[in-house]
């Protein structure tokens, strides 16, 4: 019964998006008011059926029916609650009806904070996602379908992917649709403002906290992902270049240099066209990307079960959506005029770098992942692109960013001038070239990649101490410090602390990369084994039981110069119901490192082969990952989006196209 | 270079939809062998039924033939097993097995409950003449003319329509030559 | 409590008998980092996803044993890795070795980079030159009306 209602519900839902769409379009083109205020609710409408069958496919893995196909092939009655619940999106279908939900709840929101919009630019963003919305619902209900049923029903389920078994993985996802779906809001205003021809600031400041905060959920996601991926893989690596994570990744270059492009469009009206085609790109690539990891057409290890009408489907979609949209480009975009002037060296060109630089980075990225079936697609052979590609393409590539990061902030709007930058930041360029050519040492031994990291990184951090100063010192609000500092609006110190967290993560990168350690080691209890500083004494396996696995579990005591550090309980697991083998590794998590140890196999009754690391200032990879996220939500919640909300509509005399 | 570089981001999107269709056709997993058209690699392996004696690719040196990858654990082998049957009754050209990382025991039982379409199989107990031809995934089958060159390669069990329409036809033309 | 006891008893039996330093687990540690460096650039065939220095399948342990006694005899890593795209092709490296086929990879991201900046710096130079603001008669009509004071249409 349950899984029937869940499936009525997304064709009501449908229904809705439906409507949505073209009363949304349809009403803003003809100027109807009562059906562009029908938008909301129908929008709202949408949202409540599929938070619906949601919950419905949610109440079948939780009540463990397997007479539903889906939750046969993703669950089993030994599974614990969190992972059944967390099963609801662990297989394709489920997590396209999670997709949608997320869509669903981004609409929802727009139809909350919108008030302050125009209604006929409200209408067609909303019009827009509900036909996007229409083209997944149509997707989930004609080849993706969690709801259909099995005969005969299994006795019980197929199990959870033990590698999903875990709170890291169970959290990705979500926060990653978030950010993928977040950008069809980025997309759906830029296209409202292709059809409307009213592409001004006021676009820019509307669009921009949706961009800011879709991208704050990519970055989480892609952390979570990452940090997953170290911690329960066994060997400590943290991103593989692998097709599906480079899917994510692409969206979020694209999604950076969007909302840089909209703060110059927001404060100077220019790169119009620019910023509306990466709003455009970054939703393709958020689409690409569901295109690549459901269609079979790249090897990845997160491609869910694939078939090929998915991928013709998905491709279709991709087709009118993007096609579509940069069609409707061609033909508005001429029209968009250039905006504010500004001179070869001044904040607007270098952000414009900027942009040119993420945008050349994502490029790479789609070159690197979809070389492979290109030349194979030209029967010019078969090779693969992995890791040493992009490790020796990506890292060149943003050098320049970093540099930027640095000036950027500190030029002035409009003219800048290079004796005034130099000037500024005389002080922070040369705290980072002392920082690269001592800090090495500390660690052991100077390289001059380590040195290039440490450069760029203490660059972007001390510019970023030498932006707020500057701010502080001109503020207004008198003597006090505390009421200087008060006035700079969030915004700034959003920005401050996003590129804070990204200096803190090359950091990390750099000092992983050249300082850690590792002993692969043979031993029997009692054995130590000395990494990084630290003596590792192996104490022996046991047995131990889990709710579905049994394991053997070691103990490792960790001593630093006599003292007690932690004692650690690596884990090799085997999950009944697949028969998997998998590796938990143990790790002892420290500011300035981390300890991490993976059991191998047993070579006898009572010897191991155990893996033993020292990865100094890891945990900074994904502490930068989290800074730049809390930047982002800092910026986004500023109060000028706020107090925007209150002011009633606003007349724009500016370049309207006729 | 006013108007058209609009149109410049449109052009790229349908090159690219273009190759994602295309992609949608291809197996990425596929991984083709750089031996077709080079000779056979040399290997002297004993027989599974007679260890005593060995055979070579040499051995074969003026016939068109068949190399078959197989073992006993290999699932996929017993899909494909009726198809080469049927090949060796047809008789056109003669089979030979290569048993692949396998237990002699094994092999020998394997053969005797699904029959023996092979002439004759050779033991490849580490894999490492399998390594030599480029072996990734059991079943693999290779076509070898008369002057011992690689002529065709296929990876995963044989179809009838592949045996009708690529192994047959290439054995007759290579038997012209 | 009984656990406690239990891990206590544990610890105790399985106390430093001939308590040492650990062996490395593999008989040559230096071979076996060379052999894990080019390991990380090649891709397992089986689990395609996986270097061949992390993949457990099979196949994966016998190229790496392979690979680890053509070191042993002296090859260099180009031979070592000539001698596996020979029989498994290009696929199976991991950096794409510079051909015609890959020129447009390997120069792609330079090239990427160099016609974005092109276009920037021509952008900017012929923003110089045109005055766009997109204000027309029009505009400048109604500018002047709200200025003074009236309804603009």
């Amino acid at each position: 019964m349950i899984p029937e209602l869940g499936q009525l519900a997304l064709a009501l839902a449908l229904c809705l998006a439906l409507a949505q769409g073209l009363l949304g379009l349809v009403g803003a083109a003809r100027g109807e008011p009562v059906w562009m205020a029908a938008t909301r609710p129908a929008a709202r409408g949408q949202f409540a059926f599929i938070a619906i069958a949601f919950a419905c496919l949610t109440a079948s893995f939780v009540s463990n029916d397997f007479t539903v196909g889906y939750v046969a092939s993703n669950s089993n009655s030994a599974l614990p609650l969190q992972y059944r619940v967390a099963g609801v999106w662990g297989g394709h279908e489920g997590s396209m009806l999670l997709w949608v939900l997320m869509l669903s709840v981004w609409t929802f929101g727009v139809t909350l904070f919108s008030r302050h919009l125009p209604q006929d630019m409200v209408a067609r963003v909303l019009g827009v996602m509900g036909l996007v919305s229409v083209g997944f619902l149509l997707f989930i209900l004609f080849t993706s379908n969690p709801f259909l049923r099995l005969f005969p029903a299994p006795p019980d389920g197929h199990d959870l992917n033990p590698l999903l078994q875990d709170p890291g993985m169970v959290m990705h996802p979500p926060m990653l649709y978030m950010g993928y779906v977040g950008f069809s809001i980025a997309f759906a205003f830029a296209v409202a403002a292709l059809l409307s021809g009213r592409l001004d600031a006021a676009w820019a400041r509307w669009s921009r906290p949706w961009t800011t905060a879709a991208w704050c959920f990519l970055t989480v996601g892609i952390a979570l992902g990452s940090g997953w991926a170290y911690y329960e893989l066994g060997w400590g690596g943290w991103w593989f270049w692998d097709p599906a994570e480079n899917a994510s990744f692409m969206p979020w270059l694209v999604g950076t240099a969007l909302i840089h492009s909209l703060a110059v469009t927001e404060k100077r009206g220019a790169f119009r066209s620019w910023t509306v085609l990466l709003a455009i790109l970054a939703f393709a690539l958020s689409l690409l990307g569901t295109f690549l990891v459901r269609s079979g057409v790249l090897t990845s290890v997160h491609a869910f079960a694939t078939d090929p009408t998915r991928g013709i489907f998905i491709l279709a979609l991709l087709a009118l959506v993007i096609g579509g949209s940069l069609l409707l480009y061609v033909w508005r975009a001429p029209k968009i005029g250039l905006g504010g002037d500004f001179e070869p060296l001044s904040r607007e060109s270098m952000l414009l770098a900027n942009n040119v630089v993420f945008a050349a980075a994502a490029g790479s990225v789609l070159l690197g992942t979809l070389y492979p079936l290109a030349l194979d697609a030209s029967g010019l052979g078969k090779i693969s692109v992995g890791p040493p590609y992009f490790d020796t393409v990506f890292v060149p590539l943003m050098t320049p960013a970093l540099f930027l990061m640095g000036v950027g902030p500190l030029a002035r709007w409009k003219k800048a001038s290079l004796p005034d930058l130099a000037s500024r930041l005389r002080w922070a360029l040369a705290a980072s070239v002392v920082a690269a050519l001592t800090l090495p040492f500390a660690m052991g031994r100077w390289g001059a990649l380590v040195a290039l990291g440490l450069l760029l990184a203490v660059w972007v951090a001390a510019s970023g101490f030498v932006q707020l100063y500057e701010k502080v010192r001109n503020a207004a609000g008198g003597v006090s410090a505390w009421t200087r500092l008060s006035s700079v609006p969030r915004a700034t110190y959003g920005m401050l602390l996003a590129h804070f967290g990204v200096a803190v993560f090359v950091v990390g990168v750099t000092m992983v990369k050249a300082y850690e350690t590792e002993k692969d080691v043979r031993m029997e209890p009692g054995d130590t084994v000395e990494v990084g500083g630290y003596t590792f004494r192996f104490d022996g396996v046991r047995d131990v039981t889990g709710p579905n696995y049994v394991a053997g579990r070691a103990r490792i005591t960790v001593n630093r110069n006599g003292s007690l550090v932690s004692t650690l309980y690596p884990e090799k697991r085997i999950y009944k119901v697949q028969n998997n083998v998998m590796t938990e590794a143990a790790i002892d998590t420290g500011f300035t490192r981390d300890l991490y140890v993976s059991l191998g196999d047993a070579v006898s009754d009572t010897a191991w082969v155990v893996r033993v690391y020292h990865k100094p200032f890891v945990d900074w990879i994904w502490g930068g990952c989290l800074l730049m996220a809390l930047g982002g939500a800092l910026a986004a919640s500023d109060r000028r989006y706020r107090l925007a909300a209150r002011r009633p509509q606003e007349q724009y005399v500016a370049a309207a196209v006729r | 270079m006013t108007m058209t570089r609009f149109a410049i981001p449109i052009a790229i999107f349908v090159a690219l939809l273009l190759l994602l269709g295309i992609g949608l056709k291809l197996d990425p997993r596929e991984v083709p062998s750089p031996l077709i058209g080079k000779p056979a690699p040399h290997f002297q392996l004993p027989e599974l039924h007679q260890p005593a004696k060995t055979f070579s690719e040499r051995d074969m040196l003026g016939k068109v033939w068949v190399l078959n990858v197989w073992a006993s654990w290999c699932v996929s082998c017993r899909e494909e097993h009726p198809v080469l049957l049927d090949l060796a009754a047809n008789g056109e050209v003669p089979i030979y097995g290569l048993n692949y990382k396998d237990r002699r025991e094994d092999g020998l039982a394997w053969l005797k409950g699904m029959g023996d379409p092979y002439k004759l199989s050779i033991f490849d107990f580490d894999g490492r003449v399998g390594i030599d031809y480029g072996v990734y995934g059991v079943p693999e089958t290779y076509v070898i003319d008369k002057s011992g060159v690689i002529r065709y390669k296929r990876i995963g069990p044989l179809t009838p329509e592949i045996v009708k329409e690529k192994v047959l036809p290439l054995v007759r033309e290579l038997g012209r030559a | 409590m009984p656990r406690l006891l239990a891990i206590l008893l544990f610890v105790f039996l399985s106390a430093p008998i001939a308590a040492k330093e650990a062996a490395p687990a593999a008989a040559d540690p230096v071979l076996e980092k060379r052999v894990m460096a080019l390991a990380e650039e090649l891709r397992c065939l089986v689990c395609q996803n996986q270097t061949l220095a992390e993949s457990n399948a099979p196949l994966a342990e016998d190229l790496r044993n392979q690979v680890r006694e053509k070191m042993r005899e002296g090859k260099s890593d180009a031979e070592v890795v000539g001698f596996l795209v020979e029989r498994y092709g290009d696929f199976v490296l991991y950096r794409p070795p510079l051909k015609a086929t890959t020129l447009l990879l390997w120069f792609g991201p330079l090239l990427l980079l160099a016609v974005g900046f092109a276009v920037l710096l021509r952008r900017v130079r012929r923003r110089r030159q045109a005055d766009d603001t997109g204000i027309t008669d029009e505009d400048r009509r109604r500018a002047a009306e709200l200025l003074a004071g009236s309804e603009p249409r």
